[in-house]
């Protein structure tokens, strides 16, 4: 009978490079200024690390396939690299791999690390490319934000909320998370941003416009991690560990079965309830210190909200507008600026996540340190498009909580 | 058994570009462009094409009959967007004919229209089964010049054989000569074209009545008893003309479509046929005539069954659906007038796999998706395993087309991000009614439109993307409003 990963796996060290356009960097450069960081803060020596897994979404645009370029990139000494994809979950799921691997007890000390290196296509948003030689014959020409968007469509009717109103919701959102991002020396975008600015912007896909879609940045980010034991015997105090980690893939339900009616995410439902069970936890609302959502786009936090079991279905615009999510309200969401001004380096971005909790357990966030301790922080990381996705759930917390 | 027309169909696109847009741009440099710029002409979306407009008008012509009963299907136009790949085979596939079928490509002159229709009635005769002849035409044209002004984009198409026909055939003759009015090279993309007071003169005057004269004598039909006169010329007063030399009265000569259309090449003969057919009463005479390099005339007599014969969308349907567009600059862009930027986005190389495309050739052209044996679900693309989370099963599913099936929208964006020769794309979920739903690209929206959740929508057949590096373009369904408002 599986047991779950609760408290089996604690996080040794983490970094994250600046995310933005760091036009004069490699990806390389990225993912060692990551490690750098992670290494110092673990107090370990490179080559204890005896298995690395390695996420890119888009590698193409960057370092090319394989686990050879993170070996190559921190001349890792001959230990098995594993490369791994999930969209834009890629991150978590490197996360995944590496806890697992000492959770098995096959190894004592593993990394995860995550980059991406996007900002060479000579346009902004993601790169436009071919989504495989059968898709490329029936796919609807999508983006990202046009897939995303539709959310709203359908949220919209379903909940019978006006555009306005909805709209209204999307850009306290987006005000929030800048309010957030300028408060964190890493992030991509620091610059605050009111109402009319978001309500007024241009228009990338209806009705998302400029100020709902996240930043498209270049980033790495990266967790080194153990067993509890191995990190009290090295002298660490307060340790962060991992109490549930969880993913759900899209099996076509939603693509071509019309019991779904396209304005949330099965995935998310079905991952975060697993993840609170993992982890012991039964009112999510009361016991969830942070969150840390995929808000790719403004509307995908809003119906994360409910999707996450935290707020009631269709009550989610209701708590934004209230300022719940908000940094000094009651659960904060994107703290630290999220996706949408930390930046959304997409192999790196689960990473990314999970650094932030990390450093707020430990009161190490700086300038936007929550002051109310937190206890259980959430990150949820989400690839793809609302009718066909990979969704992560991971919840990290005090040790012992 | 009585040989004639069985049924019709006709396909407009939606979009009308004013004329008085195209004056405006051009009449700098030629000022008699001036005396064209009243009315609008029709307008092939960035993803129409001569194929695809034969296809929609074949899907209204074919409404109620049988599709699997076809001995053949021909295709008439001289804008076909393959010179070695069968067009007709396309649209067969996109119908789902049978494959045993004959098909054929009909072109190389204005009048192969008409010339494709007499060939689709000597071919009837005894194959046993109706034939189907869709006439298409998407007419390049260069920048500035009358024909800009004077052409149109459209498609008809006739089932003809025999049986319960709604018109049947009276006569047919055809005068072959060697009149070139205008002509395009192999290796011109555009017509190269005569003066026209020579082409009315000579041509229209001399060859039409005498292609006509022997058709109505061949028939025992003296003139004054045709009730409609089809000729699709577009300069004015020369069907009068003819018909006055003929003896045909005056009330006879038919609207050529200019005002609201413009004349669609090689398909205009048939597109004024179908319109005909449409007004026409049980009992009336309708001649058509198709000129190139000679003339085709052609004789039908309307039976009682044209009376009770099923609506269709036809050509007075599609001239309805309507939308104005006054923006020229458009027309240059989709029709590679102009050498505009289309951004980065647009260099995503689009190469087409025949492996691929050939093994899913049902999915893609025939939007064949499956319908599961053990508990009917519909579903797009047909799999393995059923998508019902209630059943599951494998290998149960047996193909379901998904084309003629209308459905709802279910959630949509218009997307201004994305590549698109037009944009905003729009593209959403669509629901079909009799279930199964798919994420798909949308056509025919107005750039401005504000969609609502729950908006009928009907499937047509369009270019999905053109790889202009290898010269292919590859076709799939999208999904268009239902009687969208304006």
């Amino acid at each position: 009978m599986a047991t779950g990963i609760k408290d089996k796996v604690a996080i040794l060290g983490m970094g994250c490079a600046k995310f933005g356009e760091r036009w004069n960097d490699n990806a390389e450069d990225l993912m060692v200024e990551a490690f750098i960081e992670a290494l110092e803060d673990s107090g370990i020596e490179k080559n204890d690390v005896q298995a690395a897994w390695f996420s890119t979404a888009i590698e193409e645009q960057h370092v090319g396939k394989s686990g050879v370029p993170l070996a190559m990139a921190l001349r890792l000494p001959f230990i098995p690299v594993t490369r791994v994809e999930n969209y834009c979950a890629s991150g978590s799921e490197a996360f995944r791999g590496a806890v697992y691997a000492v959770a098995s007890g096959a190894c004592d000390i593993a990394l995860a690390l995550g980059v991406e290196k996007l900002k060479d296509t000579g346009y902004g948003g993601l790169p436009q490319r071919s989504r495989g030689a059968v898709n490329d014959m029936f796919w609807a020409n999508t983006s990202a934000p046009g897939n995303f968007a539709q959310l709203a469509a359908a949220y919209g009717a379903k909940h019978n909320v006006s555009r306005e109103d909805m709209k209204r919701a999307m850009a306290h959102i987006s005000i929030k998370s800048h309010d957030n991002g300028s408060k964190n020396p890493k992030a991509h975008l620091r610059n605050k941003i009111d109402e009319d600015k978001v309500m007024n912007a241009p228009m990338i896909a209806e009705p998302l416009g400029l100020f709902d879609c996240c930043g498209v940045s270049d980033g790495a980010a990266c967790a080194i991690v153990t067993t509890p034991e191995i990190a009290r015997s090295m002298g660490k105090k307060d340790l962060v560990t991992v109490k549930a980690l969880q993913l759900s893939v899209s099996n076509g339900t939603e693509a071509q079965h019309n019991s779904w009616d396209g304005s949330h995410f099965i995935t998310t439902r079905t991952a975060a309830k697993r993840a609170y069970e993992e982890a012991g936890i039964e009112k999510p609302r009361e016991q969830v210190s942070l969150i840390e959502v995929h808000d790719c786009f403004s509307v995908t936090e809003l119906v994360t909200m409910e999707d996450l079991h935290i707020s009631g279905e269709g009550e989610a615009i209701q708590d934004v507008m209230n300022g719940f999510y908000d940094a000094d309200g009651e659960i904060p969401c994107q703290i630290d600026g999220g996706l949408k001004c930390f930046g959304h380096p997409i192999g790196a971005s689960g990473l990314r996540m999970i650094y932030e909790m990390y450093l707020q357990m430990q009161g190490r966030a700086g300038d936007r340190q929550r002051s109310q301790e937190p206890v259980f922080g959430l990150t949820h990381n989400l690839g793809g498009f609302p009718h066909q996705n990979v969704c992560s759930v991971c919840i990290v917390g005090k040790d012992g909580a | 058994m009585v040989s004639g027309i069985l049924s019709f169909g006709g396909y407009v696109p939606r979009v009308r570009l004013k004329r008085q847009s195209i004056a405006d741009a051009n009449s700098w440099f030629n000022s008699a462009l001036k005396g064209l710029a009243k009315g609008e002409r029709s307008m092939a979306n960035w993803d129409e094409d001569s194929i695809t407009m034969a296809v929609e008008a074949a899907r209204d012509c074919l409404q109620g009959f049988d599709r699997g009963g076809l001995a053949a299907l021909y295709m008439a136009s001289t804008s076909y967007p393959f010179q070695d790949r069968q067009n007709s085979g396309i649209v067969a596939e996109a119908l789902r004919l049978n494959s045993a079928i004959q098909t054929m490509d009909i072109a190389a002159s204005q009048r192969a229209g008409t010339s494709g229709l007499i060939a689709a009635l000597q071919t009837s005769a005894g194959a046993g089964g109706p034939v189907l002849l869709a006439s298409s035409e998407k007419r390049r044209t260069r920048a500035a010049h009358p024909l800009e002004m004077t052409s149109g984009d459209g498609a008809a198409a006739l089932l003809v054989g025999e049986g319960d026909v709604i018109a049947a055939v009276l006569g047919y003759h055809t005068e072959t000569v060697d009149f070139v009015d205008h002509y395009r090279g192999q290796d011109s993309a555009y017509d190269y074209v005569w003066e026209e007071r020579w082409i009315r003169d000579e041509g229209y005057l001399k060859i039409v009545p005498t292609a006509a004269q022997a058709m109505l004598e061949k028939a025992g039909v003296s003139a004054d008893a045709v009730d409609h006169f089809c000729f699709p010329a577009a300069a004015r007063r020369v069907s009068g003309m003819i018909a006055k030399k003929l003896g045909i009265s005056e009330d006879s000569v038919r609207d050529n479509l200019q005002a609201n259309m413009g004349e669609s090449g090689v398909a205009h003969p048939l597109v004024m046929l179908v319109n005909a057919l449409e007004e026409a009463k049980p009992g009336q005479k309708i001649l058509v005539v198709g000129f190139g390099q000679g003339a085709d005339a052609l004789l039908v007599e309307t039976t009682e069954a044209l009376a009770k014969f099923p609506k269709r969308t036809g050509i007075k349907g599609h001239l309805a659906r309507r939308r104005e567009e006054t923006n020229y600059n458009k027309f240059l862009s989709f029709n590679d007038l102009v050498n505009a930027e289309h951004g980065l986005r647009a260099e995503v190389d689009r190469q087409t796999g025949m492996t691929t495309l050939y093994r899913n050739k049902e999915m893609i052209l025939g939007l064949v998706g499956g319908k599961c044996t053990k508990c009917g679900t519909l579903q797009y693309p047909k799999s393995a395993v059923c998508v019902n989370p209630n059943c599951e099963a494998f290998h149960t599913q047996e193909d379901h087309s998904f084309a003629e099936m209308t459905g709802k929208m279910n959630s949509y964006t218009a997307d201004s991000l994305t590549y698109s020769a037009d944009p905003p794309a729009f593209y959403g979920m669509v629901q079909f009614d009799e279930g199964g739903r798919m994420m798909i690209d949308f056509a025919d929206v107005a750039p401005d439109a504000k969609p609502e959740v729950g908006m009928p929508m009907r499937m047509m057949f369009r270019v999905k993307d053109y790889d202009g590096k290898r010269g292919f373009r590859r076709y799939f369904w999208k999904a268009a409003p239902i009687d969208a408002p304006e």
